[in-house]
C-alpha cells in the first residue's frame, strides 16, 4: 500500500482534531467534527481559487456575497428545522413571493413596520397550514407542501394583479439596501439568525423534541411529548424564515415580483443536505447548514466573477451535493 | 461426529474499524446435526455466521466444505453452495405479498419469459408453507400486514424453500410464540433427518438445550469450546459464556407489596382484548404471561394511553384516570417500556443524554430553555446507577449494545419517577449478564415502592420475578397464580388453553 503512511498521517490528524473538539465542545462535537472537516477543507479550497481573481477579496464583493446568500441562508434555516422532523417544505419559494409582495405593496398604505409584520405573519400562517395538515391528518409533508406551494403562488398572483409591485423607498432603505458601515443590514440579520436557531435546537426543550421526532417519532410520543404541536412549530418556523427572506428580498430588489422564489426550495434543501442534514430525519444542524449555504454562495459568486454561465453553476452544484453526502458516509 | 465434520471454518478473523470481532476461530460442524452457537452480545456469533452466509467478508482464515476450500465472498456464492441464512434483521420486502417474498428471484413464469405465472406462484408458495408446517398464512397478503412472528415464519420458509444443505438461524425465536416455536423445532428435526446442517443462534438457553446436538460457545470473538448438549448443564454453559459464575439470577424480594396503586376494571379494546380487570400494589411485581397475539401488548398500550380502549376504567391511587395520550399517562405517573426498543423506545440517532431526559425535559428547563448542567447531572446519575457502558452521555444510542440500550430506556423512566412501571419484554435481545442486571434493577425499583407490571413470554423470568402472575390468552385474563402456585407447567397450560 503506497499511500498507507499518508493515510495514517491523515487519520492521526483527524484523531487529534476530534480529540480536541471533544475536549472543547463535548462528546457530540467530537462525533460531528468529521462532518465539518471536509466542509472546512472545501471552503479553504474555494478561497484559494478565489485568490486567483483580484475581484474576489474586495470589500464590495464580499459584501455582495453575503447579500446574495441572505435569502438562501434564511430559507435554509427554516428548511433545516422542518427536515429535522423528517419533513420537507416545498412551499418556501411561494412564501418568499407572498411575503415580499405583501410587505412591499402595503408599506404605502399602512406604514413600514406593520407592512413587514404582515409579510412575516403571512409566512407563519402558511406554515401553520402546512404544520396542521401534516400533524393532524398525517399526510406526507411532500404532498401537503406541494399543495400549499401551488395555492400560495396562486394567491400571490391573485393579490398582485400586476406583474410587479415597486417598493416604497423607505421599505427599500430599511432592509435590503441598508448598511451598517460596510456591512449590509440583511446579512447581519441572517448571520444572527444562525446562532439563534442553534440555541433553539440545542438548548430548548422544543428544539430537542424536534430533533428527536425526526429520529423516532413514536418513541417521542410514548415519552409523553406532544408530537403534533412540535411539528406545527417546525413548519411555523420555516414559514417565518421564508417570510423574512421574502421581505428582505423584495426590499433589496426594489420591486416585488409574484414570480420570484421558484426553485428556492431546492437550494435550501441542498444547503441543509450539504451541511449534514438527512432527509427523513436524524441528522443536521445549524452549523453545518451555515457551511452549506456558504459553500453554495461561494460557488455562485466565484463562477460569476469568472463569468461562467449559470447553467454550469447548476451542474457543479449537483456534483457538490452528491460529493458532500458521499464524503460524510465515508467518515461514518 | 468428530472427524466427519463437513463444514470447517479455520482460523477465521474479522475486525471492524479496529475492534476485533473474531480472533482465529476454528469452528466445525457436521451435516445432519443441529449445532447451536451461544455467547453474550458482541461475542461474535452473528459475525461468524454472516461470514459463512457470504454477507460479510473475512479478514483471514479459510472455509472448507467436505474438505474443499470454498469461495464465500457474496451471498450468491453461499446460496449456490446450499447455504441459506435467516438473519436477525428481516430481509423481506414489506409491500410485496408472501408469495413474492418466498419465491424471490425464482418466480415461475408462463410461456412468455417476462410474464409471471401467478396461480403457479401462489400454489408453490402455499406448498412450501404447508410442507414445513407453517399453515394459517395467506400467501396473497402483503408481508407488512403480517404480525412479526408470521413475518419471521415467512422468512424461514424463504430460506428453507431451496432445501439448503446448511441452514443458519440467527435468533429465530425472539419473535415467535411458544406454539410457533414448537413448529419451528419440528421443522428443524425434519431437516436434520434430511441431512441438513442447522446452525442455531439463540439467547435462550433452554431452547438451545432442547434443540441442539452440540453447542459452541464464543466469548469476546474467541471460541471457548464445543460441548455435547446432553452432557452439559446450563450452569456450566453460562460459566463458559460469561467467564465467571453469575450471582443469583433473580433478585430476592425484601418487601411486602403495599396498598393498591393501579386498578384496571373491565378494560376492553375491540379486536385485541376484552373485560380485563386486575389490580397492582405498591412495590409489587405482577407478572403477565401470554403467548404472542394474546393481547398483552395492546393491554399495556391502552393502560399507557398509547391506544384508546373501547370501554373500561383505569384507577391510579384510587382516582379514575383518563389518559387519552401517553402524555397524560406520564403526567399521572405511569411509564411503559415497549417491547421493541428500536421501533418505539429510543431515538437511536440521538445521544444518550437526549434519550434519558426525553420524558422529563420540562423538569430541567426554565422558559423552555434546558438547564444543561442540571440535565447532565441527572442523566449522569442514572447512567452511573444503571452502569450504562460506556458511561458517556454524549454518545449516540445507536453505538450501544442491546443491553445498554435497554438500560437507557429504563433510565428514562427512572427519571420520570413513575409510580407504575409497565415493562413489556424488558430483556428481549439482551445478553445473559445484562439480563441479570436488569432483573436486579427491577427488584430494586419494586423495593422502592414502584408497582411493576412485568410482561414476558419467557416463563423462567415470569416465575423468577413475579410476586403474582397473570395469564392472558386470546384477549382474556384466564388465570392468576400466587408465587407458590405458579409453575412452568401450570402457566403454560393456562396460556395455551389446555384444561388442567
Amino acid at each position: 500500500m503506497p499511500s498507507s503512511s499518508s493515510v495514517r498521517q491523515e487519520t492521526r490528524v483527524r484523531a487529534f482534531l476530534s480529540a480536541q473538539a471533544g475536549r472543547w465542545f463535548g462528546e457530540e462535537a467530537r462525533r460531528r467534527w468529521a462532518d465539518y472537516i471536509y466542509m472546512a477543507v472545501f471552503v479553504v479550497l474555494v478561497l484559494i481559487a478565489a485568490s486567483a481573481s483580484d475581484a474576489f477579496f474586495t470589500p464590495r464583493n464580499i459584501s455582495n456575497l453575503f447579500r446574495q446568500i441572505v435569502t438562501n441562508g434564511l430559507i435554509s434555516l427554516g428548511m433545516l428545522v422542518v427536515i429535522l422532523t423528517a419533513g420537507i417544505d416545498l412551499s418556501v419559494g411561494s412564501i418568499v413571493a407572498l411575503s415580499g409582495i405583501l410587505a412591499a405593496g402595503l408599506t404605502d398604505q399602512i406604514g413600514l413596520v406593520p407592512a413587514i409584520l404582515v409579510g412575516l405573519v403571512a409566512g407563519v400562517l402558511v406554515g401553520v397550514v402546512n404544520g396542521l395538515v401534516v400533524a393532524r391528518f398525517k399526510l406526507a409533508p411532500f404532498i401537503v407542501t406541494l399543495a400549499t406551494m401551488s395555492a400560495a403562488r396562486g394567491a400571490v398572483y391573485v393579490y398582485s394583479e400586476i406583474p410587479q409591485v415597486p417598493s416604497n423607498p423607505a421599505f427599500r432603505a430599511a432592509l435590503g439596501g441598508g448598511f451598517i458601515g460596510p456591512v449590509p443590514v440583511a446579512a447581519v440579520i441572517m448571520v444572527t439568525c444562525f446562532p439563534l436557531v442553534w440555541l433553539f435546537l440545542n438548548r430548548t426543550t422544543a428544539g430537542r423534541a424536534i430533533v428527536a421526532i425526526g429520529g423516532n417519532e413514536e418513541a417521542v410520543r410514548l415519552a409523553g411529548i406532544n408530537v403534533g404541536r412540535h411539528i406545527l412549530l417546525a413548519y411555523m418556523i420555516c414559514g417565518f424564515f421564508s417570510g423574512l427572506a421574502g421581505v428582505i428580498l423584495a426590499s433589496r430588489l426594489g420591486i416585488a415580483q409574484p414570480s420570484v422564489g421558484g426553485g428556492y426550495e431546492l437550494d435550501a434543501i441542498a444547503a441543509v443536505v450539504i451541511g449534514g442534514g438527512i432527509l427523513g430525519g436524524g441528522g443536521g444542524g445549524a452549523v453545518g447548514t451555515f457551511g452549506g449555504v456558504l459553500i453554495l454562495g461561494l460557488i455562485d459568486n466565484l463562477l460569476n466573477l469568472f463569468a461562467v454561465q449559470t447553467y454550469y453553476q447548476q451542474i457543479l452544484k449537483g456534483f457538490i451535493i452528491v460529493f458532500s453526502v458521499l464524503a460524510r458516509r465515508k467518515e461514518g | 461426529m468428530g472427524n466427519l465434520d463437513s463444514l470447517q471454518m479455520l482460523g477465521i478473523s474479522k475486525s471492524y474499524d479496529g475492534t476485533q470481532a473474531l480472533r482465529e476461530v476454528d469452528f466445525s460442524a457436521a451435516i445432519g446435526e443441529v449445532h447451536a452457537i451461544v455467547g453474550e452480545n458482541g461475542a461474535g456469533k452473528t459475525t461468524l455466521v454472516k461470514i459463512l452466509a457470504g454477507a460479510l467478508e473475512r479478514d483471514a482464515g479459510k472455509i472448507l466444505l467436505d474438505g474443499k476450500p470454498v469461495d464465500l465472498s457474496t451471498p450468491l456464492h453461499a446460496r449456490r453452495l446450499g447455504i441459506r441464512a435467516v438473519h436477525q434483521e428481516f430481509s423481506l420486502v414489506p409491500h410485496l405479498t408472501v408469495t413474492e417474498n418466498i419465491l424471490m428471484g425464482q418466480m415461475p413464469t408462463a410461456r412468455l419469459k417476462w410474464w409471471v405465472d401467478w396461480p403457479e406462484a401462489r400454489r408453490r408458495a402455499e406448498e412450501i408453507l404447508q410442507e414445513i408446517g407453517f399453515t394459517g398464512i395467506n400467501v396473497r397478503t402483503p408481508v407488512s400486514r403480517l404480525s412479526v412472528s408470521h413475518q419471521q415464519m415467512v422468512e424461514i420458509a424463504k430460506a428453507v424453500a431451496e432445501r439448503p444443505r446448511i441452514l443458519i438461524l440467527d435468533e429465530p425465536s425472539a419473535v415467535l410464540s411458544q406454539e410457533e416455536l414448537k413448529r419451528l423445532f419440528a421443522l428443524i428435526r425434519t431437516l436434520k433427518v434430511e441431512s441438513t446442517l442447522i446452525l442455531y443462534i439463540s439467547h435462550r438457553l433452554d431452547e438451545v438445550f432442547e434443540v441442539a446436538d452440540r453447542i459452541t460457545v464464543l466469548k469476546d470473538g474467541e471460541l471457548v469450546g464445543t460441548v455435547h448438549s446432553q452432557e452439559t448443564k446450563q450452569g456450566q454453559l453460562i460459566k463458559m459464556m460469561v467467564g465467571r459464575t453469575l450471582g443469583e439470577i433473580y433478585p430476592g424480594r425484601h418487601t411486602q407489596p403495599g396498598e393498591e396503586i393501579l386498578s384496571v376494571r373491565g378494560l376492553s379494546q375491540e379486536g385485541s382484548f376484552a373485560d380485563v380487570s386486575f389490580s397492582l400494589a405498591r412495590g409489587e411485581i405482577l407478572g403477565l404471561f401470554g403467548l404472542v397475539g394474546s393481547g398483552r401488548t395492546q393491554l399495556a398500550r391502552c393502560i399507557f394511553g398509547a391506544e384508546p380502549p373501547t370501554s373500561g376504567e383505569i384507577h391510579l391511587e384510587g382516582k379514575v384516570i383518563r389518559s387519552k395520550s401517553p402524555r397524560d399517562a406520564v403526567k399521572a405517573g405511569i411509564a411503559l417500556l415497549t417491547e421493541d426498543r428500536k421501533r418505539d423506545g429510543l431515538v437511536i440517532s440521538c445521544p444518550v443524554r437526549d434519550n434519558v431526559i426525553l420524558a422529563t425535559m420540562e423538569q430541567v428547563s426554565r422558559w423552555g430553555f434546558l438547564d444543561r448542567r442540571q440535565q447532565d447531572a441527572q442523566v449522569r446519575s442514572k447512567v452511573q446507577e444503571l452502569d450504562i457502558r460506556p458511561p458517556q452521555v454524549g454518545r449516540l444510542v445507536r453505538t450501544l449494545s442491546g443491553g445498554n440500550q435497554q438500560k437507557v430506556v429504563l433510565a428514562k423512566w427512572l427519571l420520570s419517577q413513575a409510580k407504575v412501571l409497565i415493562l413489556d419484554e424488558p430483556t428481549r435481545g439482551v445478553d445473559v449478564a445484562t439480563k441479570v442486571e436488569i432483573y436486579h434493577i427491577i427488584g430494586d425499583l419494586a423495593d422502592r415502592g414502584i408497582g411493576i407490571l412485568f410482561i414476558s413470554s419467557e416463563l423462567p423470568e415470569i416465575l423468577g420475578m413475579s410476586d403474582r402472575a397473570l395469564v392472558m390468552r386470546e384477549g382474556h385474563l384466564v388465570g392468576e397464580f400466587t408465587r407458590a402456585e405458579a409453575s412452568e407447567e401450570s402457566l403454560l397450560a393456562c396460556a395455551s388453553g389446555v384444561i388442567q
